[in-house]
C-alpha cells in the first residue's frame, strides 16, 4: 500500500468515524437522561440533510443549514412530547417498539416528500473535484468541514455538560432522576431538551456529510446501527468513549474495503456489534461494574 | 378439549370463506388469503417467543428468508455438471435429487423439494441455535439491537450473493409436492387446494402451540416471563427454555418461508428486510403479545389488506403507525380479551369436576 | 447425617465483604436458623447457597455433592428449594399454576411432548395438577387455587410461595424471612407450619428476624455479624451468649 493510499484510507476512516461518533453521542444523550435507546436516531441525520437540501434553493447555504437544524430539533421535541412524555412507567419493550414506529413514520414521510432519489447539498467550498493537499495526499475540503464541524460539536457538548447550568441539570437527571426532581429540576423538560439536543447534532452532522455521502430517505437505519455499535463499543452513555470507538470503527471500515467486498461492509460492522455485545457489553473502555445491562 | 373449540370454528369459517368466494366468483381473494396464512405461521411462532417467553426478535424475517432462499436455491440450482461426482451419486441414492426439464427443454438436475425443505428448515434451526446462545443472554435494548443486526446481516448476505440472485432474488421455483396430488404451487388451477394446504399448516401449527402453551413447558415459559430469577430457582432451565423457544419460532418462520416460496414460485431480498421483521413484531403486538389467537387474527386481517394493496404506497407507514398507536394506547393488544387464558380457565375448571 | 456443609464461603461486592469465611453444617431433618442484625449477610448467604449469586471462594456440599458454581435450576433439581424475603410469585398465573410450576423438577414433558400432547403427557399433567392441589390443601389455601396469585393477600401469597417450594418435594428448604410482614397470629401459624415441614422429613434452613419464632422452632442457630459467623449453638445457649447479646443490644448490656 502506498503511503498516499494509506493516508486516503485514514482520512476516509476518520470522516466516517466522527459521523458515527456524533450519532453515538446522540444515542448517549437520550440514553443518559431517560434510559431509552432511540431507534429513530439515524432519521434525525437524514432529516437534517433533507430539509437543508430543500431549503438551499431559497436561501444562502448557512441559513438553510441553521434552519434545518432548528426544524429537526423541533421535530425531536415534538416526538418526545407527543409519544414519550406522558407515558406512565413504560416498559423497555414498549419504548423500543414506539421509537421503531417513529423511525418508520419519519422514513416513510421522507419517502413521500422527497422521493426515493439520492440527493445532496452542494460542497461548502469548491466542488467535487477541488481538493487540498495534506501530508502529501489530496483530499476534498468537505472532509475537513466534516471533521472540523464534528470536532467542534464534540468539544462544545462536553463544555456544555461541564460548565453550563442547563448541562449540569441534565447530568443530574442522568445520575439520579428522583434526586434531581427533589432538587427542583424539571426532569421532564430535561428529557425534552435531550431529544432536541440529540436531534440537533444529528441534523448538523447530516448537513455537513451530505455533499460527500449523499442523503436518501432510507439512510437512517444504517447510520443508527453503526452509531449504536459505536455507542456500545465506547460504553453506553460514555461520549468520549464514543468518539474513540467511532474513529476506530471508521478506520476499520475504511481499511476493510481492500479485503471485504463493499456489499458486506454493513455486515462487518454489525458483526462487530454482535461480538462486542456478547463479549464486552460494557464497551471496550468501560469497567464491568458500570455496565448498565442489569438495569433493564 | 375445549381449547380447540375455536379451532373448529376457524375450520368452519375457512370452508365458508372458500365457498363464498366460489359463489361470488371472487376466488382471486384466495391467493392473498393463502399468502396471509403462511405469514401467520411466522407471526404465531413469534408470538410464542415474544408473548410467552418474553424475548423480542427483530430478525425473524431473516429466518423466514433462510427457509425460503435455501429451498429456492436448492430446487433451482442446476447440478447437472456435477452429476458424475461421488457426492452427487450419494445424494441421488438417498433420493435427494430430482431431474426435470425447464421451459426450453433443458435437463435440470436439482434437489428434490422435500430434501431442500428439510435442509432449509434444518439450517434455519441450526443458525437460530448458534445465534441464540449468545443473543438470548442479552436483555431489553441489547436483545432488540442484536436481533435487528442479525436480520440486517442475513438481508445483506442474500442481497450481495450471486448464488441467491442478488437484487433479483430467485424465480422459477418449482412446485412442492407434499403428497401425491397435493402440490404447493401458484398455478391457477391449484388455487383452492393451496388455500386448504396453507390453512391446514396454520391449524396444525395452532394445535401444537395451544398444546404447548397449556403444557408444563408453557407454564415454565410464563414463569420465566413473569419472574426469571424465581423460575430458575424453581428448577427451570431458563436459558435452555428461551433458546428452545427461539429455535422453535425460527423453525416455524423457516417452514413458512419454504411453503410461501414454492407457492409464489420465487423469493426476493425484500422478504429478508428489516421492515418485514418489524411488521411481524407489529402484528404480534396488535394481537396482544401473549395471545396467539390475537396474533393469528390480526396477522391474517392486516396481511390480507396489505397484500390486496389496501394501504397503497403507505403500506410500511401504516404498520409503523399501528405499532405506535397500539403501544401508546393499548399495550395489551387490540383484543384485550385474553382468549387463551379464558379457555385455559374453562379447561382447568372442566377437568377437575 | 449432614445434608448441607458449607466451608470457607466468601463474597464481596466491590469493597464490601458481605460474607467472610463462613462455614457450618446442617443436620438432616432439623431446623437451623441463621440470625443476625440487618446487613449481616444472611440473604447474601442464601443467594450463594442457592446459586443465585456466584461466590468468590469456598465450597457448598449438598447431599455429598459440591454444588457451588452450579446454575440455580440445577441446584433446585438436586432437591434444594427456596422462598424469598420479598415474595417472588409468577404474576398473571393462578395460585394453582404457581404451585404447578413448583412441580417442574418432578415432571419431564418437554417441547415435543408438549406440542403433541400425547396420552403420557396428559397423564403427567393430571398428576401435576392433583399433587399441586394437595400442597395447596396442606397449606389450607386449596380454596384459592383459581385466583390470580398477585391479587391474593400478603399472607396468602406467602403460603402460595411455600406451597410452590414444597411442591418440588425438596430434601431441604431455604426460607428467607418467612415471617416478614406477618402479624403475630400469622407468625405463630408459620412457626407451626415450619415444624410440620420438618416432620415431613424436610430439612429447613431459615433466615429470620423474629426472635421468638426462631427460639421456638429452631434446633440450632447460627449468628452472623458483618458477614462473619460469631456463634453456632443450641437456642438456649445462644440466648446466653455474651457476644450475641452484645451485637443485638449494644455494648453496655454485655
Amino acid at each position: 500500500m502506498t503511503s498516499e493510499l494509506f493516508l486516503q484510507y485514514i482520512f476516509a476512516g476518520l470522516t466516517y468515524g466522527i459521523i458515527y461518533a456524533i450519532v453515538a453521542i446522540g444515542f448517549n444523550i437520550i440514553y443518559n437522561t431517560t434510559g431509552i435507546i432511540n431507534f429513530a436516531q439515524g432519521e434525525f441525520v437524514m432529516l437534517g440533510g433533507m430539509i437543508a437540501i430543500s431549503l438551499n434553493p431559497l436561501m444562502p447555504l448557512p441559513l438553510a443549514i441553521v434552519l434545518a437544524v432548528l426544524i429537526t430539533m423541533v421535530v425531536g421535541a415534538l416526538i418526545e412530547i407527543v409519544f414519550i412524555r406522558w407515558l406512565d412507567k413504560p416498559s423497555v419493550l414498549r419504548l423500543i417498539i414506539i421509537t421503531i414506529g417513529i423511525s418508520i413514520l419519519i422514513r416513510e414521510a421522507a419517502l413521500h416528500i422527497w422521493g426515493e432519489g439520492v440527493r445532496s447539498l452542494p460542497y461548502f467550498i469548491g466542488n467535487e473535484v477541488s481538493s487540498v493537499s495534506i501530508f502529501g495526499t489530496r483530499i476534498s475540503p468537505q472532509v475537513l468541514w466534516v471533521m472540523g464541524v464534528c470536532t467542534i460539536m464534540v468539544i462544545l457538548l462536553s463544555l456544555f455538560f461541564r460548565y453550563t447550568l442547563m448541562g449540569q441539570k441534565m447530568q443530574a437527571c442522568a445520575a439520579n432522576r428522583t434526586a434531581a426532581t427533589l432538587c427542583g429540576i424539571n426532569t421532564r423538560n430535561m428529557v425534552t431538551l435531550s431529544f432536541m439536543l440529540s436531534a440537533g447534532i444529528g441534523a448538523l452532522a447530516g448537513c455537513v456529510m451530505s455533499p460527500i455521502t449523499y442523503t436518501e430517505y432510507g439512510g437512517g437505519t444504517g447510520l443508527a446501527i453503526k452509531g449504536f455499535t459505536v455507542a456500545i463499543m465506547g460504553g453506553l452513555g460514555n461520549s468520549m468513549g464514543a468518539v474513540a470507538a467511532g474513529l476506530l470503527l471508521g478506520l476499520l471500515e475504511a481499511f476493510s474495503v481492500s479485503v471485504v467486498p463493499l456489499a458486506f461492509q454493513d455486515a462487518i460492522s454489525i458483526a462487530i456489534l454482535l461480538i462486542i455485545l456478547f463479549v464486552r457489553p460494557q464497551g471496550l473502555f468501560g469497567r464491568s461494574e458500570t455496565a448498565g445491562l442489569r438495569e433493564f | 378439549m375445549k381449547q380447540f373449540l375455536p379451532l373448529a370454528g376457524l375450520a368452519v369459517l375457512l370452508v365458508c370463506v372458500q365457498l363464498l368466494t366460489q359463489w361470488t366468483g371472487t376466488t382471486y381473494y384466495l391467493t392473498q388469503l393463502t399468502m396471509s396464512a403462511y405469514y401467520s405461521v411466522v407471526i404465531i411462532g413469534l408470538c410464542l417467543l415474544m408473548g410467552y417467553a418474553g424475548q423480542i426478535s427483530l430478525g425473524h424475517a431473516g429466518f423466514f428468508a433462510i427457509g425460503g432462499y435455501m429451498s429456492a436455491m436448492l430446487t433451482t440450482r442446476n447440478l447437472i455438471t456435477f452429476q458424475d461426482q461421488d457426492w452427487m451419486v450419494l445424494l441421488d441414492k438417498i433420493g435427494f435429487l430430482a431431474a426435470r426439464q425447464d421451459l426450453y427443454g433443458e435437463a435440470i438436475l436439482s434437489f428434490q423439494p422435500w430434501a431442500a425443505a428439510i435442509i432449509a428448515v434444518g439450517l434455519a434451526g441450526v443458525i437460530a441455535f448458534i445465534i441464540g446462545i449468545p443473543v438470548l443472554k442479552l436483555k431489553g435494548h441489547y436483545l432488540a439491537m442484536a436481533t435487528l443486526g442479525f436480520g440486517i446481516i442475513v438481508f445483506r448476505v442474500f442481497l450481495a450473493s450471486e448464488i441467491f440472485g442478488e437484487a433479483d432474488g430467485i424465480s422459477e421455483v418449482p412446485g412442492f409436492t407434499l403428497l401425491p396430488g397435493v402440490t404447493v404451487t401458484g398455478s391457477f388451477g391449484a388455487r383452492v387446494s393451496n388455500y386448504y394446504i396453507a390453512w391446514t399448516l396454520v391449524v396444525v401449527a395452532m394445535v401444537m402451540l395451544i398444546n404447548l402453551i397449556n403444557s408444563r413447558v408453557g407454564r415454565a415459559l410464563r414463569a420465566i416471563h413473569g419472574a426469571e430469577e424465581a423460575a430458575n430457582a424453581t428448577g427451570i432451565d431458563t436459558a435452555g427454555y428461551k433458546l428452545k423457544t427461539f429455535v422453535l419460532s425460527a423453525v416455524m418462520a423457516a417452514v413458512a418461508g419454504v411453503f410461501l416460496t414454492h407457492y409464489n414460485g420465487g423469493i426476493g431480498p425484500s422478504e429478508a428486510g428489516v421492515m418485514k421483521s418489524v411488521r411481524y413484531v407489529a402484528l404480534v403486538a396488535v394481537g396482544g403479545m401473549a395471545n396467539i389467537w390475537g396474533a393469528l387474527s390480526m396477522g391474517v386481517i392486516l396481511n390480507f389488506l396489505s397484500l390486496r394493496g389496501f394501504f397503497g404506497s403507505y403500506d410500511d407507514a401504516v404498520f409503523g403507525a399501528i405499532l405506535i398507536v397500539i403501544m401508546l394506547f393499548a399495550p395489551e393488544g387490540l383484543l384485550r380479551l385474553n382468549l387463551v387464558a379464558k379457555f385455559k380457565k374453562m379447561f382447568s375448571g372442566g377437568s377437575r369436576k | 447425617m449432614t445434608i448441607l456443609e458449607i466451608t470457607g464461603l466468601n463474597k464481596s461486592f466491590g469493597g464490601l465483604q458481605a460474607v467472610q469465611d463462613v462455614g457450618f453444617g446442617v443436620e438432616e431433618h432439623r431446623i437451623k436458623a441463621v440470625i443476625g442484625p440487618n446487613g449481616a449477610g444472611k440473604t447474601t448467604l442464601f443467594n450463594l447457597i442457592s446459586g443465585t449469586l456466584p461466590l468468590d471462594s469456598g465450597s457448598v456440599v449438598f447431599r455429598g455433592e459440591e454444588i457451588q458454581g452450579m446454575e440455580p435450576y440445577r441446584i433446585a433439581g438436586r432437591g434444594l428449594a427456596r422462598t424469598y424475603q420479598n415474595i417472588k410469585l409468577f404474576p398473571g398465573m393462578t395460585a394453582l399454576e404457581n404451585v404447578m410450576v413448583g412441580r417442574h423438577t418432578r415432571s419431564r414433558a418437554g417441547f415435543v411432548a408438549g406440542m403433541l400432547n400425547l396420552p403420557g403427557t396428559r397423564g403427567e399433567e393430571k398428576r401435576i395438577r392433583e399433587k399441586s392441589l394437595e400442597f395447596l390443601e396442606l397449606l389450607e389455601i386449596g380454596h384459592l387455587a383459581d385466583i390470580e396469585a398477585g391479587s391474593l393477600a400478603f399472607g396468602q401469597q406467602r403460603a402460595v410461595e411455600f406451597a410452590r417450594a414444597l411442591a418440588a418435594e425438596p430434601a431441604m428448604l431455604l426460607l428467607d424471612e418467612p415471617a416478614a410482614g406477618l402479624n403475630m397470629n400469622e407468625t405463630a401459624e408459620v412457626g407451626r407450619l415450619i415444624s410440620k415441614i420438618r416432620d415431613l422429613g424436610i430439612t429447613v434452613l431459615l433466615v429470620e428476624h423474629d426472635m421468638s419464632l426462631v427460639m421456638d422452632i429452631s434446633d440450632e442457630i447460627v449468628v452472623l455479624s458483618f458477614g462473619q459467623k460469631i456463634a453456632e449453638d443450641l437456642p438456649a445457649a445462644i440466648q446466653q451468649n455474651r457476644e450475641v447479646i452484645r451485637i443485638y443490644l449494644g455494648d453496655e448490656n454485655a
